[in-house]
Protein backbone atom coordinates (compact mmCIF):
# COMPACT_ATOMS: atom_id res chain seq x y z
CA UNK A 1 0.00 0.00 0.00
CA UNK A 2 1.57 3.55 -0.53
CA UNK A 3 2.25 5.28 2.24
CA UNK A 4 1.31 8.86 2.99
CA UNK A 5 5.24 9.98 1.53
CA UNK A 6 3.79 8.77 -1.56
CA UNK A 7 0.40 11.38 -1.61
CA UNK A 8 -0.04 13.38 -4.64
CA UNK A 9 2.83 11.44 -6.19
CA UNK A 10 4.01 13.33 -9.20
CA UNK A 11 4.16 9.82 -11.41
CA UNK A 12 1.13 11.49 -13.22
CA UNK A 13 -2.23 9.14 -13.81
CA UNK A 14 -4.32 9.98 -11.27
CA UNK A 15 -5.63 6.39 -9.40
CA UNK A 16 -9.48 7.36 -9.39
CA UNK A 17 -10.86 9.96 -12.82
CA UNK A 18 -14.51 10.59 -12.86
CA UNK A 19 -14.79 12.01 -16.60
CA UNK A 20 -17.96 14.52 -17.27
CA UNK A 21 -20.76 12.32 -15.43
CA UNK A 22 -24.29 13.38 -16.27
CA UNK A 23 -27.58 11.61 -14.34
CA UNK A 24 -30.94 11.98 -15.20
CA UNK A 25 -33.83 10.76 -13.23
CA UNK A 26 -37.56 11.10 -13.71
CA UNK A 27 -36.62 13.98 -15.63
CA UNK A 28 -34.45 15.66 -13.29
CA UNK A 29 -31.03 16.44 -14.05
CA UNK A 30 -29.22 15.32 -10.82
CA UNK A 31 -25.44 15.68 -12.65
CA UNK A 32 -24.46 17.44 -14.96
CA UNK A 33 -21.16 16.80 -16.64
CA UNK A 34 -19.01 16.56 -13.17
CA UNK A 35 -15.71 15.88 -13.08
CA UNK A 36 -12.99 15.08 -10.78
CA UNK A 37 -9.68 13.06 -9.95
CA UNK A 38 -8.07 11.79 -7.01
CA UNK A 39 -4.52 10.82 -6.75
CA UNK A 40 -3.07 7.68 -4.66
CA UNK A 41 -3.65 8.72 -0.86
CA UNK A 42 -5.53 12.12 -1.74
CA UNK A 43 -8.19 13.25 0.19
CA UNK A 44 -11.33 15.39 -1.47
CA UNK A 45 -13.95 16.62 0.57
CA UNK A 46 -17.83 17.17 -1.18
CA UNK A 47 -19.71 19.75 0.70
CA UNK A 48 -22.87 21.24 -0.38
CA UNK A 49 -26.66 21.76 0.04
CA UNK A 50 -29.34 18.21 0.21
CA UNK A 51 -30.32 17.47 -2.67
CA UNK A 52 -27.05 19.04 -4.83
CA UNK A 53 -26.34 15.74 -6.41
CA UNK A 54 -23.63 14.44 -3.71
CA UNK A 55 -24.98 10.98 -3.25
CA UNK A 56 -25.73 10.28 -6.79
CA UNK A 57 -22.23 11.01 -7.44
CA UNK A 58 -20.85 8.76 -5.37
CA UNK A 59 -23.43 6.13 -6.48
CA UNK A 60 -22.58 6.93 -10.01
CA UNK A 61 -18.60 7.04 -9.38
CA UNK A 62 -19.31 3.43 -7.62
CA UNK A 63 -21.54 2.62 -11.19
CA UNK A 64 -24.41 1.58 -8.35
CA UNK A 65 -26.17 3.90 -10.46
CA UNK A 66 -25.14 3.39 -14.21
CA UNK A 67 -24.89 7.37 -15.30
CA UNK A 68 -25.89 8.49 -18.50
CA UNK A 69 -23.13 9.94 -19.71
CA UNK A 70 -19.49 9.83 -18.42
CA UNK A 71 -16.89 7.57 -17.26
CA UNK A 72 -15.28 6.57 -14.55
CA UNK A 73 -11.70 5.49 -14.63
CA UNK A 74 -9.96 3.46 -12.10
CA UNK A 75 -6.03 3.20 -11.96
CA UNK A 76 -6.56 3.85 -15.45
CA UNK A 77 -8.83 1.08 -16.81
CA UNK A 78 -12.89 2.25 -17.85
CA UNK A 79 -15.74 0.95 -15.82
CA UNK A 80 -17.80 2.15 -19.12
CA UNK A 81 -15.92 -0.94 -20.57
CA UNK A 82 -16.29 -3.20 -18.12
CA UNK A 83 -18.88 -6.34 -19.29
CA UNK A 84 -21.91 -7.12 -16.69
CA UNK A 85 -19.59 -9.49 -15.09
CA UNK A 86 -16.35 -7.23 -14.56
CA UNK A 87 -18.31 -4.07 -13.49
CA UNK A 88 -18.30 -6.73 -10.18
CA UNK A 89 -15.14 -6.97 -9.78
CA UNK A 90 -14.77 -2.90 -10.47
CA UNK A 91 -17.07 -2.29 -7.46
CA UNK A 92 -15.03 -4.52 -5.30
CA UNK A 93 -12.50 -2.49 -6.02
CA UNK A 94 -14.01 0.80 -4.16
CA UNK A 95 -15.01 0.65 -0.89
CA UNK A 96 -18.45 2.51 -0.16
CA UNK A 97 -19.60 4.00 3.26
CA UNK A 98 -23.39 4.98 3.83
CA UNK A 99 -24.86 7.12 5.66
CA UNK A 100 -27.24 4.82 7.31
CA UNK A 101 -24.86 2.20 7.71
CA UNK A 102 -26.53 -0.37 5.87
CA UNK A 103 -25.25 -3.48 7.55
CA UNK A 104 -26.79 -6.95 7.16
CA UNK A 105 -29.23 -7.12 10.44
CA UNK A 106 -29.33 -10.61 10.35
CA UNK A 107 -25.91 -11.52 10.53
CA UNK A 108 -22.95 -11.18 13.11
CA UNK A 109 -20.57 -7.95 13.06
CA UNK A 110 -18.08 -10.81 12.21
CA UNK A 111 -20.29 -12.06 9.49
CA UNK A 112 -20.69 -8.91 7.95
CA UNK A 113 -17.61 -8.52 7.51
CA UNK A 114 -17.26 -12.29 6.51
CA UNK A 115 -19.94 -12.63 3.75
CA UNK A 116 -18.32 -11.28 0.86
CA UNK A 117 -15.31 -12.33 2.00
CA UNK A 118 -16.73 -15.98 1.27
CA UNK A 119 -19.63 -15.27 -1.24
CA UNK A 120 -17.71 -12.70 -3.63
CA UNK A 121 -13.54 -13.40 -2.94
CA UNK A 122 -14.72 -17.12 -2.20
CA UNK A 123 -12.56 -17.75 0.57
CA UNK A 124 -12.45 -20.05 3.00
CA UNK A 125 -15.04 -20.22 6.10
CA UNK A 126 -11.78 -19.84 8.09
CA UNK A 127 -9.59 -17.85 6.76
CA UNK A 128 -12.86 -15.19 6.17
CA UNK A 129 -13.76 -15.05 9.67
CA UNK A 130 -9.87 -14.73 10.65
CA UNK A 131 -9.41 -11.90 8.00
CA UNK A 132 -12.90 -10.13 9.48
CA UNK A 133 -11.71 -10.26 12.82
CA UNK A 134 -8.60 -8.39 11.97
CA UNK A 135 -10.43 -6.02 10.00
CA UNK A 136 -12.23 -5.49 13.31
CA UNK A 137 -9.47 -4.83 15.26
CA UNK A 138 -8.50 -2.59 13.12
CA UNK A 139 -11.29 -0.19 13.81
CA UNK A 140 -11.24 -0.84 17.42
CA UNK A 141 -14.12 -3.63 17.45
CA UNK A 142 -12.29 -7.56 18.06
CA UNK A 143 -14.41 -7.50 21.07
CA UNK A 144 -17.88 -6.72 19.44
CA UNK A 145 -17.44 -10.18 16.62
CA UNK A 146 -20.26 -11.96 18.08
CA UNK A 147 -22.77 -8.74 18.47
CA UNK A 148 -25.70 -7.91 15.86
CA UNK A 149 -26.04 -4.60 14.88
CA UNK A 150 -29.05 -3.75 16.65
CA UNK A 151 -26.79 -4.28 19.80
CA UNK A 152 -24.56 -1.71 18.37
CA UNK A 153 -24.28 2.33 18.91
CA UNK A 154 -24.28 4.30 15.82
CA UNK A 155 -20.41 4.58 16.06
CA UNK A 156 -19.98 0.97 16.13
CA UNK A 157 -22.24 0.48 13.37
CA UNK A 158 -20.52 2.91 11.39
CA UNK A 159 -17.06 1.10 12.67
CA UNK A 160 -18.19 -2.00 11.33
CA UNK A 161 -19.15 -0.94 7.83
CA UNK A 162 -15.97 0.67 7.50
CA UNK A 163 -14.16 -2.76 8.75
CA UNK A 164 -16.83 -4.38 5.74
CA UNK A 165 -15.06 -2.04 3.23
CA UNK A 166 -11.93 -2.13 3.95
CA UNK A 167 -12.01 -5.90 4.21
CA UNK A 168 -12.60 -6.55 0.26
CA UNK A 169 -8.83 -4.41 -0.20
CA UNK A 170 -10.12 -1.47 -1.73
CA UNK A 171 -8.15 0.80 -3.82
CA UNK A 172 -10.93 4.09 -3.26
CA UNK A 173 -13.22 4.65 -0.29
CA UNK A 174 -15.95 6.84 -1.00
CA UNK A 175 -17.76 7.85 2.23
CA UNK A 176 -21.42 8.88 1.73
CA UNK A 177 -21.90 11.55 5.16
CA UNK A 178 -20.53 8.62 7.43
CA UNK A 179 -21.29 10.88 10.79
CA UNK A 180 -24.44 12.46 9.90
CA UNK A 181 -26.85 9.76 11.35
CA UNK A 182 -25.01 9.42 14.30
CA UNK A 183 -25.63 11.24 17.69
CA UNK A 184 -22.55 13.55 18.50
CA UNK A 185 -20.60 12.05 20.78
CA UNK A 186 -19.93 9.21 18.64
CA UNK A 187 -18.77 11.08 15.36
CA UNK A 188 -15.40 11.48 17.36
CA UNK A 189 -14.83 7.59 17.23
CA UNK A 190 -15.70 7.60 13.63
CA UNK A 191 -13.73 10.31 12.47
CA UNK A 192 -10.74 9.17 14.46
CA UNK A 193 -10.84 6.11 11.86
CA UNK A 194 -11.16 7.93 8.95
CA UNK A 195 -8.16 9.95 9.52
CA UNK A 196 -6.20 6.60 10.50
CA UNK A 197 -7.04 5.63 7.48
CA UNK A 198 -5.94 8.83 5.42
CA UNK A 199 -2.89 8.81 7.47
CA UNK A 200 -2.55 5.02 6.40
CA UNK A 201 -2.36 6.24 2.90
CA UNK A 202 -6.04 5.37 1.63
CA UNK A 203 -7.40 7.64 -1.18
CA UNK A 204 -10.71 8.93 -0.41
CA UNK A 205 -13.96 10.89 -1.43
CA UNK A 206 -16.17 12.30 1.67
CA UNK A 207 -18.92 13.65 2.00
CA UNK A 208 -19.37 15.72 5.10
CA UNK A 209 -20.86 17.99 7.14
CA UNK A 210 -18.19 18.13 9.54
CA UNK A 211 -16.95 21.44 8.43
CA UNK A 212 -13.88 20.93 11.31
CA UNK A 213 -12.89 17.64 9.94
CA UNK A 214 -12.73 18.95 6.43
CA UNK A 215 -10.89 21.76 7.31
CA UNK A 216 -7.90 20.30 8.80
CA UNK A 217 -7.57 17.24 6.86
CA UNK A 218 -8.09 18.00 3.37
CA UNK A 219 -6.24 19.93 0.47
CA UNK A 220 -9.34 20.65 -1.59
CA UNK A 221 -12.64 20.96 -1.17
CA UNK A 222 -15.36 20.64 -3.58
CA UNK A 223 -18.31 22.57 -3.56
CA UNK A 224 -21.49 21.13 -4.87
CA UNK A 225 -24.87 22.08 -6.06
CA UNK A 226 -27.20 21.61 -8.31
CA UNK A 227 -26.09 18.84 -9.75
CA UNK A 228 -22.25 20.33 -10.26
CA UNK A 229 -19.36 20.92 -8.98
CA UNK A 230 -19.26 24.99 -8.44
CA UNK A 231 -16.21 25.76 -6.61
CA UNK A 232 -13.39 23.73 -5.99
CA UNK A 233 -10.30 25.37 -3.72
CA UNK A 234 -8.47 24.46 -0.77
CA UNK A 235 -9.91 25.08 2.94
CA UNK A 236 -7.93 28.17 3.48
CA UNK A 237 -9.31 29.92 0.37
CA UNK A 238 -12.98 28.56 0.31
CA UNK A 239 -13.27 28.85 4.06
CA UNK A 240 -10.94 31.88 4.85
CA UNK A 241 -13.33 34.46 7.12
CA UNK A 242 -14.95 37.22 4.77
CA UNK A 243 -14.31 34.64 1.37
CA UNK A 244 -16.94 35.60 -0.89
CA UNK A 245 -16.96 31.82 -2.01
CA UNK A 246 -20.86 29.91 -1.94
CA UNK A 247 -18.78 27.06 -0.03
CA UNK A 248 -17.99 29.73 2.86
CA UNK A 249 -21.32 30.98 3.23
CA UNK A 250 -22.57 27.69 3.16
CA UNK A 251 -20.03 26.47 5.92
CA UNK A 252 -20.36 29.36 8.09
CA UNK A 253 -24.13 28.62 8.37
CA UNK A 254 -23.43 25.01 9.33
CA UNK A 255 -20.77 26.08 11.93
CA UNK A 256 -23.92 28.79 13.08
CA UNK A 257 -26.61 25.58 13.91
CA UNK A 258 -24.33 22.85 14.22
CA UNK A 259 -21.63 25.43 16.60
CA UNK A 260 -18.36 23.48 15.01
CA UNK B 1 -71.65 -52.10 21.71
CA UNK B 2 -70.34 -50.45 24.73
CA UNK B 3 -69.07 -47.29 24.75
CA UNK B 4 -65.17 -47.40 25.37
CA UNK B 5 -65.51 -50.70 23.07
CA UNK B 6 -66.89 -48.05 20.39
CA UNK B 7 -64.10 -45.97 21.15
CA UNK B 8 -60.99 -48.41 21.35
CA UNK B 9 -62.16 -50.90 18.58
CA UNK B 10 -63.44 -48.66 15.96
CA UNK B 11 -63.11 -44.70 16.69
CA UNK B 12 -59.81 -44.67 17.30
CA UNK B 13 -58.25 -46.94 15.21
CA UNK B 14 -60.44 -45.28 12.37
CA UNK B 15 -59.19 -41.79 13.52
CA UNK B 16 -55.53 -42.87 13.87
CA UNK B 17 -55.62 -44.66 10.06
CA UNK B 18 -57.10 -40.43 9.04
CA UNK B 19 -54.43 -39.27 10.99
CA UNK B 20 -51.56 -40.54 8.66
CA UNK B 21 -53.32 -39.62 5.87
CA UNK B 22 -54.07 -36.27 6.78
CA UNK B 23 -49.98 -35.89 7.65
CA UNK B 24 -49.10 -37.39 4.46
CA UNK B 25 -51.59 -35.00 2.89
CA UNK B 26 -50.26 -31.54 4.81
CA UNK B 27 -46.39 -32.09 4.81
CA UNK B 28 -46.26 -31.72 1.32
CA UNK B 29 -48.76 -28.85 0.43
CA UNK B 30 -47.04 -27.23 3.40
CA UNK B 31 -43.55 -27.28 1.84
CA UNK B 32 -44.94 -27.08 -2.02
CA UNK B 33 -47.05 -23.98 -0.48
CA UNK B 34 -44.02 -22.11 0.86
CA UNK B 35 -41.63 -23.00 -1.74
CA UNK B 36 -44.41 -21.40 -4.46
CA UNK B 37 -44.85 -18.85 -2.29
CA UNK B 38 -40.93 -18.02 -2.32
CA UNK B 39 -41.16 -17.76 -5.78
CA UNK B 40 -44.50 -16.06 -6.47
CA UNK B 41 -43.48 -13.59 -3.79
CA UNK B 42 -39.79 -12.81 -5.45
CA UNK B 43 -41.90 -12.76 -8.88
CA UNK B 44 -44.23 -10.17 -7.88
CA UNK B 45 -42.02 -8.42 -5.55
CA UNK B 46 -38.89 -7.80 -8.01
CA UNK B 47 -40.19 -8.78 -11.21
CA UNK B 48 -41.14 -6.57 -14.41
CA UNK B 49 -43.82 -6.44 -17.25
CA UNK B 50 -45.56 -9.76 -18.20
CA UNK B 51 -43.84 -11.95 -15.19
CA UNK B 52 -45.55 -10.24 -12.75
CA UNK B 53 -48.75 -9.64 -13.75
CA UNK B 54 -49.18 -13.28 -14.38
CA UNK B 55 -48.20 -14.47 -10.97
CA UNK B 56 -51.01 -11.42 -9.93
CA UNK B 57 -53.30 -13.47 -11.87
CA UNK B 58 -52.48 -16.48 -10.24
CA UNK B 59 -52.70 -14.99 -6.84
CA UNK B 60 -55.86 -13.10 -7.72
CA UNK B 61 -58.12 -16.76 -8.45
CA UNK B 62 -56.04 -18.66 -6.43
CA UNK B 63 -57.13 -16.17 -3.32
CA UNK B 64 -60.19 -15.25 -5.04
CA UNK B 65 -62.09 -18.63 -4.95
CA UNK B 66 -63.10 -20.77 -2.80
CA UNK B 67 -60.90 -23.83 -1.99
CA UNK B 68 -63.81 -26.37 -2.30
CA UNK B 69 -64.09 -24.64 -5.70
CA UNK B 70 -61.07 -25.22 -6.94
CA UNK B 71 -60.36 -28.64 -5.27
CA UNK B 72 -62.94 -30.25 -6.95
CA UNK B 73 -62.28 -28.63 -10.19
CA UNK B 74 -58.36 -30.16 -10.01
CA UNK B 75 -60.48 -33.32 -8.93
CA UNK B 76 -63.67 -33.95 -10.75
CA UNK B 77 -63.87 -31.09 -13.59
CA UNK B 78 -59.78 -31.91 -15.42
CA UNK B 79 -60.55 -34.98 -16.17
CA UNK B 80 -63.23 -33.49 -18.93
CA UNK B 81 -59.92 -32.09 -20.53
CA UNK B 82 -59.08 -35.88 -20.94
CA UNK B 83 -62.07 -36.97 -22.83
CA UNK B 84 -62.20 -34.10 -24.54
CA UNK B 85 -58.68 -34.94 -25.84
CA UNK B 86 -59.55 -38.27 -26.41
CA UNK B 87 -62.59 -37.67 -27.90
CA UNK B 88 -61.17 -35.32 -30.63
CA UNK B 89 -57.49 -36.85 -31.22
CA UNK B 90 -58.35 -40.48 -30.45
CA UNK B 91 -56.72 -43.25 -28.03
CA UNK B 92 -53.10 -41.86 -28.93
CA UNK B 93 -53.20 -39.36 -27.02
CA UNK B 94 -53.90 -41.01 -23.78
CA UNK B 95 -50.23 -40.67 -22.21
CA UNK B 96 -50.61 -37.23 -22.60
CA UNK B 97 -54.76 -37.19 -21.44
CA UNK B 98 -54.16 -39.15 -18.54
CA UNK B 99 -51.61 -36.07 -16.85
CA UNK B 100 -55.40 -34.48 -16.26
CA UNK B 101 -56.63 -37.30 -14.24
CA UNK B 102 -55.40 -36.90 -10.62
CA UNK B 103 -55.53 -39.24 -8.10
CA UNK B 104 -57.87 -38.03 -5.13
CA UNK B 105 -54.58 -37.92 -3.55
CA UNK B 106 -52.56 -35.91 -6.08
CA UNK B 107 -55.63 -33.82 -6.83
CA UNK B 108 -55.26 -32.64 -2.83
CA UNK B 109 -51.53 -31.89 -2.68
CA UNK B 110 -51.78 -29.65 -5.60
CA UNK B 111 -55.25 -28.00 -4.67
CA UNK B 112 -53.69 -27.54 -1.35
CA UNK B 113 -50.72 -26.61 -2.67
CA UNK B 114 -51.45 -23.91 -4.80
CA UNK B 115 -53.69 -22.19 -3.36
CA UNK B 116 -51.52 -21.81 -0.04
CA UNK B 117 -49.14 -20.81 -2.11
CA UNK B 118 -50.85 -17.73 -3.27
CA UNK B 119 -51.55 -16.64 0.45
CA UNK B 120 -47.85 -17.53 1.18
CA UNK B 121 -46.39 -15.25 -1.47
CA UNK B 122 -48.33 -12.24 -0.13
CA UNK B 123 -46.23 -13.06 3.27
CA UNK B 124 -43.18 -13.21 1.04
CA UNK B 125 -43.79 -10.17 -1.22
CA UNK B 126 -44.39 -8.45 1.91
CA UNK B 127 -41.47 -9.04 3.65
CA UNK B 128 -39.34 -8.35 0.80
CA UNK B 129 -41.01 -5.01 -0.12
CA UNK B 130 -40.23 -4.15 4.10
CA UNK B 131 -36.77 -4.59 3.48
CA UNK B 132 -34.46 -0.88 3.01
CA UNK B 133 -32.65 -1.07 -0.67
CA UNK B 134 -29.77 0.14 1.12
CA UNK B 135 -28.37 -2.84 2.16
CA UNK B 136 -28.98 -4.64 -1.50
CA UNK B 137 -26.79 -1.65 -2.73
CA UNK B 138 -24.13 -2.24 0.05
CA UNK B 139 -24.06 -5.71 -1.07
CA UNK B 140 -23.82 -4.86 -4.29
CA UNK B 141 -20.81 -2.46 -3.39
CA UNK B 142 -18.88 -5.33 -1.66
CA UNK B 143 -18.83 -6.92 -5.56
CA UNK B 144 -21.90 -9.04 -4.80
CA UNK B 145 -23.65 -9.64 -8.22
CA UNK B 146 -27.06 -8.80 -8.53
CA UNK B 147 -28.53 -12.74 -7.96
CA UNK B 148 -26.00 -13.59 -5.42
CA UNK B 149 -26.43 -10.31 -3.37
CA UNK B 150 -30.58 -11.32 -3.53
CA UNK B 151 -29.97 -14.87 -2.21
CA UNK B 152 -27.04 -14.35 0.18
CA UNK B 153 -28.81 -11.08 1.89
CA UNK B 154 -32.24 -10.04 0.72
CA UNK B 155 -33.50 -13.58 1.03
CA UNK B 156 -32.46 -14.95 4.79
CA UNK B 157 -33.57 -10.75 5.70
CA UNK B 158 -36.73 -11.74 4.03
CA UNK B 159 -37.21 -14.96 5.56
CA UNK B 160 -37.16 -13.96 8.74
CA UNK B 161 -39.81 -11.41 8.43
CA UNK B 162 -41.53 -14.12 6.63
CA UNK B 163 -41.71 -16.51 9.04
CA UNK B 164 -44.84 -15.81 11.66
CA UNK B 165 -46.92 -14.97 8.49
CA UNK B 166 -45.92 -18.21 6.87
CA UNK B 167 -46.72 -20.13 10.00
CA UNK B 168 -50.21 -19.06 10.33
CA UNK B 169 -50.94 -19.45 6.95
CA UNK B 170 -49.46 -23.36 7.60
CA UNK B 171 -51.96 -23.26 10.49
CA UNK B 172 -54.93 -22.43 8.30
CA UNK B 173 -53.84 -25.44 6.04
CA UNK B 174 -53.86 -28.14 8.58
CA UNK B 175 -57.72 -27.32 8.93
CA UNK B 176 -58.64 -27.01 5.57
CA UNK B 177 -57.11 -29.95 4.63
CA UNK B 178 -60.16 -31.37 6.02
CA UNK B 179 -61.81 -30.41 2.51
CA UNK B 180 -59.49 -33.77 1.25
CA UNK B 181 -62.38 -35.97 2.24
CA UNK B 182 -64.69 -33.95 -0.66
CA UNK B 183 -62.20 -35.53 -3.21
CA UNK B 184 -63.56 -39.21 -1.76
CA UNK B 185 -59.97 -39.43 0.76
CA UNK B 186 -59.98 -40.81 3.79
CA UNK B 187 -58.17 -38.98 5.80
CA UNK B 188 -59.04 -37.67 9.16
CA UNK B 189 -62.44 -35.82 8.60
CA UNK B 190 -63.26 -38.59 6.12
CA UNK B 191 -62.73 -41.34 8.89
CA UNK B 192 -64.68 -39.15 11.18
CA UNK B 193 -67.65 -38.68 8.91
CA UNK B 194 -67.60 -42.38 8.21
CA UNK B 195 -67.52 -43.94 11.65
CA UNK B 196 -70.52 -40.87 12.71
CA UNK B 197 -73.22 -42.34 10.23
CA UNK B 198 -72.54 -45.85 10.23
CA UNK B 199 -72.98 -45.87 14.02
CA UNK B 200 -74.91 -42.61 14.38
CA UNK B 201 -72.80 -41.46 16.61
CA UNK B 202 -72.18 -37.60 15.38
CA UNK B 203 -71.00 -36.00 18.82
CA UNK B 204 -68.30 -38.44 19.83
CA UNK B 205 -66.63 -38.32 16.73
CA UNK B 206 -66.66 -35.10 15.70
CA UNK B 207 -65.39 -33.99 19.07
CA UNK B 208 -62.94 -36.49 19.01
CA UNK B 209 -61.90 -35.50 15.68
CA UNK B 210 -61.88 -32.17 16.74
CA UNK B 211 -59.00 -32.83 19.21
CA UNK B 212 -57.19 -34.58 16.83
CA UNK B 213 -56.92 -31.33 14.99
CA UNK B 214 -55.88 -29.32 18.00
CA UNK B 215 -53.02 -31.39 18.69
CA UNK B 216 -51.49 -31.48 15.24
CA UNK B 217 -51.86 -27.93 15.37
CA UNK B 218 -50.77 -27.49 18.79
CA UNK B 219 -47.67 -29.51 17.80
CA UNK B 220 -47.23 -27.77 14.37
CA UNK B 221 -47.32 -24.17 16.36
CA UNK B 222 -44.65 -25.98 18.86
CA UNK B 223 -42.34 -26.56 16.18
CA UNK B 224 -43.09 -23.34 14.33
CA UNK B 225 -41.88 -21.07 17.27
CA UNK B 226 -39.07 -22.91 17.77
CA UNK B 227 -37.97 -22.48 13.99
CA UNK B 228 -38.91 -18.16 14.98
CA UNK B 229 -36.79 -18.83 17.89
CA UNK B 230 -33.71 -19.72 16.37
CA UNK B 231 -33.78 -17.57 13.23
CA UNK B 232 -34.58 -14.80 16.05
CA UNK B 233 -31.55 -12.15 15.72
CA UNK B 234 -32.01 -9.07 17.80
CA UNK B 235 -33.80 -6.81 15.71
CA UNK B 236 -33.62 -3.09 15.89
CA UNK B 237 -37.20 -1.25 15.69
CA UNK B 238 -36.55 1.06 12.50
CA UNK B 239 -33.91 -0.55 11.29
Amino acid sequence: MAGPMARGAPDGAPLLEVRGISKSMGGKLLLDDVSLSLSRGELKVLIGPSGGGKSTLLQCVHFLTIPDKGDVLLDGESAREMGKRNICLFRQEIGMIFQDFNLFDHLTARDNVAVALRRVKRLRKAEAHGRALAELERVGLGDKAGLYPAQLSGGQKQRVSIARALAMDPKVMLLDEPTSALDPELIGEVLNVIQSLYEGGMTMLMVTHQVGFARHITKEILFMEDGRITERGSPEDLLAEGSLSRAGAFCSKLSEVTGR
Amino acid sequence: MGTIDFYLEVLIPALNKGFFLSVAIIVPSATFGVLIGILVGAGRALGKGWLSRALDLYVTVFRGTPLVVQLTVWYYGLPSISLFLEAHFGEGVRPFSELFRLSPYVAAVVAFSMCSGAYQSEYIRGALLSLKRGQYLAALSLGFSKGRAFWFITVPMALRRAVPGCGNEIIYLIKYSSLAMLVTLSELMGEAKGVASLYFRYFECYMLVALYYLAIVTVATVLLHMLEKRLARPFATGH
